[in-house]
């Protein structure tokens, strides 16, 4: 159960090791004379090892394309060696996982090829928010995973499931609860948002998210610990020390199933859904393998293997996916969830930083 | 052995493979992060080279004023405390059978073979509610009802201390072996007492290299980042932790390489100071 237990770090956490791959991943890796292949960057650790194990073996059977799997760091680590690497003309990987404001952040630079739909048929069974386009239209991304963010809270200490986000803001919580440690991880402005002023839209303008800082200020007191490393707050969470915060919706789950006091409850104003694309670097001479590549991972059975396997939430719709509905609420929920404002991290980010920082720190 | 000066090139051959080192792993990098404290970040992307310094405007403000002299503050409470306890238990350490020496020895290297991770995270349980410490106090009678000793400034204290002090333990330990046990001896004869001896004496004789090894654990202590993490609340965060995040979470280089270099730039200068009062005593 190791694996399990290390999961939400090496998947999502930039550890020192990242630096390490980095530095082989820099030299000129010898790829086998194969007739068809692929180079896919998927986060190192817990995702490579279930990829390895359960996607890419069958692949190959089915296309033909040999596909040589490159651990990269979560973060922007990746992002900047993509960026730096096609600037010469190199990709060291062809496909990679990205998240939503790296995304964003190499549209800026046109680091992603434009995809093709038409060789993508299976691309119009992805629910619409999960295709990344340019403002031009152009696209950008396929969604490849997602995952929830919930409110988590340990069954001894409440017998009773929270209902919504407001249970953060509750004086009864003093100093109970584990938070995500950052602006750009955390989403606790939007969920600010979604539960005082009416949705994700009020924090279009400065004012608006002035007012969620501000309401945001409020739920300090009730803070014990802001966290950057998953495991610390897992280890917490699970023996009530903290019995109360924000975590994945499918660790909690997984913790729960080893007999562990804890439950992910999706609140009633939605849990927060992030996502991982897939892109393809425009230094890439794959273009091809690439396709098809994304097209066989947007099938409703693959998704579905993911969300058994590794434990993500499907991009395709629902319906398409042979999921039972307690295997669908492993990973995920019908309830409307909130999406992150990506963009507002991309534009402002400096500024959501500083003042973020200023109010957890000051 | 007799030594010559070099004469041909070929006798400098020994240092050309620790200069290499130097150069490839300590002044390239340096140079790289001072050049890139100077370039304009693009907060859509990533940064283009340039010659700025907005990078240091934005670190000159309160708030970061506040996370230095907290960080520097931080730093030197850890050195003295290290300094404080090392330097009683390295004297009483040296004044034992060789055997036992070695046993004490050995127990301090295999803490240093603990990463910083490891310390962190059982201090948070030894400091914990649930697990803690305060379970034996509750057991004991002392206290009513177990509770959490952290997030506080008491623990990330207690993390780095514990975490510097075999390195102080190691620096001290060889000054004070090396100290002639006559002296204490004499002090001992003309009507001392041992602790007497050891302020008057002991304390005085290694006056150098107790401010060496201040300063080598204000340094060491000074880059900690993971421990007021893991046992400190967001106000006792270290400026390290802040350069962290710009630098793996933000992809903002330019500044994270701006308030790296202006960290060792003070740290530099204190150094200094330190070394220049330390002579000026000396002269007086």
């Amino acid at each position: 159960m190791k694996d399990l237990v290390n999961k939400p770090v090496s998947r999502r956490v930039v550890l020192a090791g990242g630096a390490a791959a980095t530095a082989m991943l820099a030299m000129p890796s010898i790829l086998r004379a194969q007739d068809k292949s692929l180079k896919v960057g998927v986060y190192g650790g817990y995702f490579k090892d279930s990829f390895d194990k359960n996607i890419f073996p069958e692949f190959t059977k089915v296309t033909g394309i040999a596909v040589e799997s490159v651990a990269e760091p979560t973060g922007e680590a990746w992002l900047v060696q993509l960026e730096q690497a096609a600037k010469a003309g190199a990709a060291p990987a062809d496909v990679s996982m990205m998240s939503q404001v790296a995304m964003l952040k190499g549209q800026s630079t046109d680091l992603w090829a434009p995809l093709d739909v038409a060789k993508i048929k299976n691309a119009g069974n992805l629910i619409d928010r999960f295709v990344n386009k340019y403002p031009d239209g152009r696209i950008a991304g396929i969604g490849a995973v997602s995952w929830y963010i919930t409110l988590v809270t340990n069954t001894d200490v409440y017998k009773e499931a929270p209902t919504s986000w407001e249970a953060l803001w509750d004086p009864a919580n003093a100093d109970k609860l584990g938070l995500l440690a950052l602006v750009s991880n955390s989403f606790l402005l939007e969920v600010t948002a979604k539960t005082f002023f009416g949705g994700t839209n009020a924090l279009d303008t400065e004012e608006g998210l002035q007012k969620a800082f501000d309401k945001l200020a409020e739920v300090k007191p009730n803070v014990r610990l802001w966290y950057r490393d998953e495991a610390q707050f897992e280890q917490s969470l699970k023996s009530g020390e903290i019995p109360m915060g924000q975590y994945y919706h499918d660790v909690t789950g997984l913790a729960a199933a080893d007999g562990n006091p804890v439950r992910s409850t999706f609140p009633k104003e939605g849990g927060i859904q992030d996502s991982g694309c897939w892109a393809l670097s425009r230094a890439s001479t794959k273009v091809e393998e690439a396709h098809v590549f994304i097209d066989y991972m947007s099938q409703p059975s693959i998704q579905a293997i993911l969300s058994r396997k590794v434990g993500t939430s499907p991009t395709v719709k629902r319906e398409l996916t042979d999921l039972t509905a307690e295997e669908f609420a492993a990973v995920s929920s019908d309830i409307e969830p909130i999406i992150p404002r990506y963009d507002l991290y991309q534009t402002k980010s400096d500024w959501l930083n500083q003042k973020w920082t200023e109010l957890i720190v000051g | 052995m007799r030594r010559e000066a070099p004469q041909k090139i070929g006798d400098y051959a020994p240092l050309f493979f620790p200069a290499t080192m130097l150069i490839v792993f300590f002044v390239v990098p340096f140079a790289t992060m001072i050049a890139v404290s100077f370039f304009q970040r693009q907060q859509a992307g990533f940064y283009v080279p340039a010659f700025v310094l907005s990078n240091y405007e934005r670190f000159i403000s309160w708030f970061f004023a506040n996370v230095l002299g907290f960080s520097l503050m931080l730093a030197v409470v850890v050195a003295i405390c290290c300094v404080v306890l090392a330097l009683p238990f390295t004297y009483l350490l040296t004044r034992m059978q060789r055997k036992v020496q070695i046993v004490w020895l050995v127990a301090l290297l295999s803490v240093l073979s603990l990463s910083e991770v490891i310390i962190g995270f059982a201090w948070s349980t030894l400091f914990s509610r649930t697990a803690g410490i305060t379970n034996l106090l509750v057991m004991a009678g002392i206290l009513s009802e177990a509770k959490a000793l952290l997030p506080s400034f008491g623990a990330v204290l207690t993390g780095m201390v514990y975490q510097a002090f075999p390195y102080t333990v190691l620096v001290l330990y060889p000054a004070l072996v090396r100290l002639d046990p006559t002296l204490t001896e004499a002090a001992r004869t003309l009507g001392a007492s041992p602790v007497k001896a050891f302020f008057t004496v002991v304390v005085p004789a290694l006056r150098n290299t107790i401010t060496a090894t201040l300063i080598m654990v204000f340094i060491f202590a000074l880059g900690s980042y993971l421990l007021p993490q893991l046992l400190g609340r967001p106000q006792h965060w270290t400026l390290s932790v802040l350069i962290t995040d710009q630098a793996i979470y933000q992809s903002n280089m330019p500044f994270a390489a701006a308030m790296a270099v202006f960290l060792v730039l003070v740290t530099l200068g204190l150094v200094a100071l330190t070394v220049i009062a330390g002579r000026k005593g000396e002269a007086a």
